[in-house]
């Protein structure tokens, strides 16, 4: 690393002042090379008073002001050891910046996030929660699975994990928002750049020549910064590039960092819906296609995100409103087969053994979901895929949320994983510079890793398991899943580990 | 447990002594006491000549020796920045002594620890700073940080390191001694030598230069190996005689001292002890940090009795 940084000055140093005795005294020894590099410096500082146009770095660039580098933003903003950073968000978008004011009769947008309380007491703690009970947002504590064979279904309660709620659906652009106007509201230096990442360099390559000598270059030749140039022809200095950038991350690309991951044969198709009455329970139906699933929104509305094949996708975009509609309707209801019986008394004899309380109280009874009246915006499909990097941290490049790892939304656990990572990485920052480390220190961004990949890998594999468990439609594996489904609604203490674990704790399902 | 006690070793394995593998204890020793410099400190060496020069001045035994020295000293000083390489275990320790360090000095200057900069406006001195690794931190943390160290080639380094971050860059390295600095009559708020003592040559005038550099008032801290068991059986068996990591003679375990002793001898130089903590290490964690157990590696820190 050194030797590199010698070699680069060197180069300063021969393009400055041509000299041969430099060049042999660098051939002399390395006391020598140490002797050259206090003349460089004195260049530096010389050129420093000559150049006016000193690019000033900044601390942390944020490449992507979604909803996850926003929470980056927004809990760096309110901590006491890192709101005086210098930040840069550099995202093509055009909303930001411009602070969007969210109207509460203004009609919901289809993207929302099922927030669990994990994530809820994460911006209750920067301050950001407050924002988002000003919108439109709907907090439910039932949860109701079952699936189209009429075998079997099961309720999860906020109560059984001693909660008050299961978790909150949020419309992202409230989140987005509500994140923003937090960090608007503190006096937090960010500087948004309205354009795109085009390069990211790292390690200046050997054969680079410093143009200008300014301190801020010489920082970078000498690997204690990292370069982006960005679409808008400008270019930037930072010691941390934070890659926030969504599951196709231009960060992680030309970080260099490997994935694996693999396309579900699979689309989901999200929208909003209205109904007659107001929607308080979350429902999930697993279909021979995929599973459906119906989000209360709070006023009436509800959202939709429905698994199926490409083909049936792509009809259910391109009917008319009205058979989407009866279709929807028939797939949370008699569509496919037919409810499951409320009586359980074979299955529950199975289970028996297992000391399960096979007491049903009225209200643990089955129930139809509210029926959807019309479609409320508009209807998108977007295919369904896992991705994970194999590495989150490099020096002075950290990945964050979906550029680190995307899952499907079956649980809605993507955001939620995604607000994790941020909240980690912001707090690690603090502890490093509580000890005065330099923020882009290797050693410092894989501790965050080492934090978060365990308990990503935790949900992924969680969710990719659920995914294979209810796509495939076999008669056999349809009763062992009936039969899951009837031990998870008896058997409370696996239960509860399981919603434990989807309301974002940090504990083993099952091994708790 | 060999792991264990691998770990603990790479961080034992002190960088002024591992990169002279065949450097006898005493002339490093004598590298640390007398650290006469011919240079003054900010004016680079202007020729390599001169460090050959600077290099017979420094009371060498002989000129070849000081050649294979400077040789290896180049040859590894250039890594004190690589978090992965030889130093490793001294970057890996590094976070858990600036936490110590962080804690003791905010309470006893009464600063406030949640601030990014919590050690703004002391005046601080790195005895024996290396490449700069606990100088930088300290700067970053807000001191104003001195660095001094007795060879020219790490000065070097810290200094063309330092350089490159605006916030480090006000870092003053010095090629000097301790001994030196009192003759001057510099003085600090905080002077801290960590993982110095152990090899130096007479431990007591040390710690005595170390006080008169300190203010009344003012705070010392020493961090060094303990002379236990436990520090034998990690620090000579098993890296020197079993391992090979260091060379066999590299540490001389009866020139540890225990943390009695160490208070002892502060004590003398009018320098109460008034916190001390341990530093272990998790190999599964591959992390430092602090516990009551001084049994092995060893922090204290005192004040300076007042006027």
């Amino acid at each position: 690393m050194n030797r590199a940084i010698t070699r680069k000055l060197a180069a300063a140093a021969t393009n400055a002042y041509q000299s041969k005795v430099l060049r042999k005294n660098l051939c002399g020894g390395a006391n020598a090379s140490a002797a050259t590099s206090t003349q460089i410096n004195n260049h530096i500082h010389e050129d420093k008073q000559s150049f006016t146009h000193t690019v000033h770095p900044y601390d942390i660039a944020i490449v992507g002001g979604g909803m996850v580098g926003m929470a980056l933003a927004c809990s760096l903003a309110t901590t006491p050891l890192t709101k005086h950073l210098n930040v840069a968000i550099i995202d093509s978008n055009p909303a930001l910046g411009s602070k969007v004011s969210i109207k509460k009769e203004d009609p919901p947008d289809p993207r929302v996030s099922t927030v669990t309380p994990a994530t809820i007491s994460l911006f209750k703690d920067v301050g950001a929660w407050q924002y988002v009970q000003q919108h439109r947002h709907a907090y439910f504590d039932k949860l109701q699975v079952w699936d189209y064979t009429g075998l079997g279904y099961t309720k999860y309660y906020a109560k059984d994990v001693n909660k008050d709620v299961l978790g909150c659906v949020v419309e992202n652009k409230v989140l987005h928002s509500s994140l923003f106007s937090r960090v608007e509201d503190t006096d937090f230096q960010k500087t948004i750049h309205p354009s795109r990442l085009t390069l990211m360099s790292l390690h200046p390559s050997s054969s680079s020549t410093v143009e200008s000598s300014s301190s801020t270059e010489a920082s970078y030749v000498n690997g204690c910064l990292a370069k982006l140039e960005l679409s808008d022809g400008s270019s930037l200095y930072a010691k941390l590039v934070v890659g926030a950038d969504g599951a196709k991350s231009q960060v992680r690309q030309l970080a260099g960092f490997k994935t694996t991951g693999w396309n579900y044969s699979q689309n989901a198709v999200i929208c909003t819906v209205e109904h007659s009455v107001e929607n308080q329970c979350a429902w999930q139906r697993f279909l021979p296609g995929g599973p459906i699933a119906l989000l209360p929104m709070g006023d009436k509305f509800s959202n939709i995100v429905w698994t199926m094949n490409p083909k049936e996708a792509a009809d259910c975009k391109s009917m008319n409103e009205d058979d989407f509609v009866k279709a929807v309707n028939h797939a949370l209801d008699y569509g496919y087969g037919p409810h499951p019986k409320s009586s359980l008394l074979a299955s529950a004899d199975m289970f028996s053994w297992l000391g399960g309380n096979l007491v049903i109280s009225a209200n643990d009874s089955f129930e139809v979901p509210p029926k959807v009246v019309k479609l409320a915006s508009a209807r998108m499909a977007f295919p369904l895929s896992l991705m994970h990097a194999k590495d989150y941290a490099s020096r002075r490049v950290v990945l964050i949320g979906d550029a680190a790892h995307a899952v499907h939304p079956l649980a809605g656990q993507g955001v939620n994983l995604g607000f994790g990572d941020a909240f980690a990485l912001s707090r690690i920052i603090a502890e490093g510079i509580a000890v005065g480390m330099d923020i882009g220190e290797v050693s410092l961004l894989k501790k965050y890793e080492a934090e978060r990949k365990p308990a990503n890998v935790t949900m992924m594999a969680i969710l990719d398991g659920f995914q294979k468990a209810y796509s495939v439609d076999f008669g056999p594996l349809n009763i062992l899943r009936a039969a899951a489904f009837h031990g998870a609604h008896h058997i409370s203490p696996l239960k509860r580990s399981i919603i434990s674990y989807a309301s974002g704790e940090q504990r083993l399902p099952l091994f708790s | 447990m060999a792991s264990k006690l691998l770990t603990k070793l790479g961080a034992i394995r002190d960088p002024k002594i591992a990169r002279n593998p065949n450097l006898p204890l005493n002339a490093t020793r004598r590298l640390f006491s007398h650290r006469p410099i011919s240079t003054p400190p900010h004016s680079p060496p202007s020729s390599p000549p001169d460090n050959g020069k600077s290099a017979h001045k420094k009371s060498k035994p002989t000129s070849s020796l000081k050649d294979l020295e400077l040789a290896k000293f180049s040859a590894i000083a250039d890594s004190w920045w690589d978090s992965v390489g030889p130093f490793k275990p001294l970057h890996a320790m590094n976070p858990t002594r600036l936490a110590f360090l962080r804690s003791t000095l905010c309470r006893h200057f009464r600063k406030d620890p949640h601030v990014a900069r919590p050690f703004e406006g002391l005046k601080i001195v790195d005895v024996g700073c290396g490449g700069g690794i606990l100088s930088e931190p300290l700067a970053r943390m807000g001191a104003t940080v001195t660095g001094i160290d007795a060879l020219e080639k790490n000065i070097n380094i810290a200094r063309l390191h330092a350089g490159l971050d605006p916030v480090t860059s006000t870092i003053e390295y010095c090629c000097t001694t301790a001994e030196k600095l009192v003759k001057e009559q510099k003085m600090f708020d905080a002077v801290i030598a960590l993982e110095v003592i152990e090899h130096v040559a007479d431990p007591t005038e040390f710690c005595k230069s170390l006080s008169a550099l300190t203010h009344p008032g003012g705070a010392t801290v020493i961090s060094t190996i303990n002379r236990s068991m436990r520090s034998y059986a990690t620090a000579i068996v098993a890296a020197e005689y079993l391992l090979h990591w260091l060379p066999i003679g590299t540490h001389q375990w009866s020139s540890f001292l225990t943390p009695e002793e160490l208070v002892l001898i502060l004590q003398r130089a009018s320098i109460n002890v008034k916190e001390m903590a341990g530093f272990v290490y998790n190999p599964l964690t591959g992390r430092w940090s602090l516990s009551d157990d001084i049994s092995v590696n060893f922090i204290a820190f005192g004040t300076k009795n007042g006027q």
